[in-house]
């Protein structure tokens, strides 16, 4: 082979690898330096040391932002897991219509989270949403104004991002349901074994590979949610709702502190490396193995 | 699944399975069907009727004024331009990326060489970061290439972090074609665009399938970089429906927010009617990398 055909897949990636080098990583390293600088409406360059931390660690809206993410990943990921699991043993019973209710299920999933945010506002508005369907059907003390709420209205983020994303999280546990030895299961039920004891005790426990997919997946979803925020409650009442990802927009974009934006994005660049660097650190080992 | 007998408890058992679904069913569709409902209701019936209840009288004028009225801001003229920008932003964003990742997953899966595995883990690792972490410097180069609000500004963008997925989708795919193909086919004297274009090309429907179906969904989808590198004019679709939903002049008009909703998400919900099963594939194999 002659020379210039050896080099072919180097040439080939060179373009994505700069491309890469640049945009992600020099970017990254743009990014974590401006965080040490005393930016505010427009980039400076000289060194300025730990202060935009140490002013983001006192600022209590920044505390607000990282409660409601807490708040948020917990009950967002456990409930996605608890209702995709429950669902997805439900649905593998074989059940006639499985096609038409896992459509029915997994639709949310397509839709942007703006579209997601703009129904779930309408639905839970106060004045005229669920609540009026309450009082209508003639439970009048119902009240459901969590929406405009200062310490309720994380939780319609909750409530409008389980229902977007456990759907998916549902497929993958039906998939993980699936590849299930059968021969394991059959053993089980000729020694008698009830149902309910196969699930507990030995098909729920094989599915540890799923569980920890879909945990990486769903909390770096948490971790990133801006969208639907956005769309739902634009950070309000006030900023009772504001995410990390909020936070560092308004930062970026409305308030003209670009030290202060640099330093939340490299703390969310932070965390959502700890959820992720072991995960494909033991996934491209396995690979290997 | 566990078998079970056929006895009365287990018919009783059965039903109380299918009644339980069917509710989760109502659950996952009930907001769909608000939308819809709301979309075809006038604002007078809206104040006085139930949100769960169908229209009385059905009337299109909403969705006349999403489409072509509503207001963003100053300007109204519905959703349309903005319907168009995300039309000819999403097309060449998805082709040129979906091309990009099928050449480098190609390469890494078939072409290894010193430094590949390691190119390609911070290909992926790039899939992951929070981009609120490239939004300033990307903010700035824009504005420095003239790009600054732009479509293609957005598309360069959609194209630059999408490569990631792309590229992993084609070689998990890849990886799997047996390389004593390649190697005989390398014996014959075929080169590298040779062997990718005879052999590689005529295999890949399904992965560019669920790879286009997936880049669709996202940059149809995305926010983020839509709100940020976006000018008045060039926004996406849905950053003109959070527009008009936010616009806080005039009567608050839930029927047309539902319309203008609807029509943002049609794309992604058509595609994911007619190609759900790529559609599910793409999740997972984003998610389950393997």
């Amino acid at each position: 082979m002659d020379r210039l055909s050896r080099h072919i897949p180097k040439i080939v990636i060179a373009p994505s690898f700069a491309a890469i080098l640049l945009f992600v990583y020099g970017f990254i390293a743009w990014t974590i330096y401006i965080s040490m600088t005393k930016s505010r409406m427009l980039p400076r360059y000289d060194f300025y040391g730990m202060l935009q931390y140490e002013k983001l660690f006192s600022s209590p809206r920044w505390y607000v932002a990282l409660e409601n993410l807490a708040i948020y990943t917990v009950l967002f990921v456990a409930i996605c897991i608890i209702l995709g699991l429950f669902l997805a043993i439900l649905l593998d019973q074989k059940i006639r219509a499985e096609g038409f209710i896992r459509t029915a299920i997994l639709y949310p999933m397509a839709l942007s989270f703006i579209v997601t945010g703009t129904a779930w506002k309408w639905m839970l508005n106060p004045g005229l949403g669920l609540e009026k369907v309450m009082h209508d059907w003639g439970w009048s003390s119902f009240a459901f104004d969590w929406l405009v709420k200062p310490d309720m209205a994380i939780y319609t983020i909750v409530i409008a991002g389980v229902w977007q994303a456990s759907g998916f999280v549902m497929a993958l546990f039906l998939a993980g349901l699936r590849s299930v030895n059968p021969e394991i299961i059959k053993a089980a039920m000729v020694d008698g074994i009830p149902g309910f004891r196969i699930y507990t005790g030995i098909i729920i426990p094989s599915l540890r590979p799923v569980f920890i997919s879909a945990i990486i997946v769903l909390s770096h979803l948490a971790i990133k949610s801006f969208d639907l925020v956005i769309a739902l409650t634009a950070g309000g009442p006030g900023y009772a709702t504001d995410m990390p990802a909020t936070f560092m927009y308004a930062m970026a974009f409305n308030r003209g502190q670009l030290g202060q934006a640099a330093a939340s994005a490299t703390v969310m660049l932070a965390t959502v490396c700890a959820v992720i660097v072991p995960y494909l650190y033991s996934e491209l080992r396995a690979r290997h193995d | 699944m566990v078998e079970t007998r056929g006895s009365f408890k287990n018919k009783l058992l059965r039903w109380l399975l299918l009644t339980i679904l069917g509710l989760f069913v109502l659950y996952y569709l009930l907001p769909l069907f608000v939308m819809i409902s709301t979309s075809l209701k006038s604002l007078a019936e809206i104040r006085t009727g139930s949100l769960i209840s169908l229209p009385r009288e059905i009337t299109l004028d909403a969705w006349a004024l999403a489409w072509s009225g509503s207001c963003t801001g100053t300007e109204c003229f519905g959703m349309k331009p903005y319907f168009f920008n995300s039309v000819i932003m999403v097309i060449p964003a998805v082709l040129i990326s979906t091309l990009i990742g099928a050449v480098n997953g190609y390469t890494l899966s078939k072409w290894k060489f010193a430094g590949s595995e390691v190119i390609f883990g911070l290909l992926l690792f790039g899939c992951f970061i929070p981009f609120q972490v490239i939004l300033l410097p990307m903010a700035i180069v824009l504005g420095k290439l003239g790009l600054a609000g732009t479509i293609p500004g957005l598309i360069m963008v959609h194209v630059i972090y999408g490569i990631g997925f792309t590229t992993l989708f084609f070689r998990n795919y890849y990886v799997s074609v047996p390389t004593e193909l390649v190697k005989a086919a390398k014996i014959d004297g075929a080169g590298f665009f040779q062997i990718f274009f005879s052999i590689f090309l005529p295999l890949s429907t399904p992965v560019f399938v669920v790879t286009i179906i997936w880049q669709f969904t996202q940059i149809w989808n995305d926010f983020l970089f839509g709100v940020s590198f976006s000018s008045a004019g060039s926004q996406p679709v849905t950053v003109a429906l959070n527009n008009i939903v936010n616009t806080s002049t005039g009567v608050k008009a839930y029927n047309v927010d539902m319309a203008a909703a609807i029509i943002a998400a049609l794309p992604t919900l058509v595609v994911y009617v007619l190609a759900g099963k790529y559609f599910v594939r793409g999740l997972t194999a984003g998610s389950v990398k393997g």
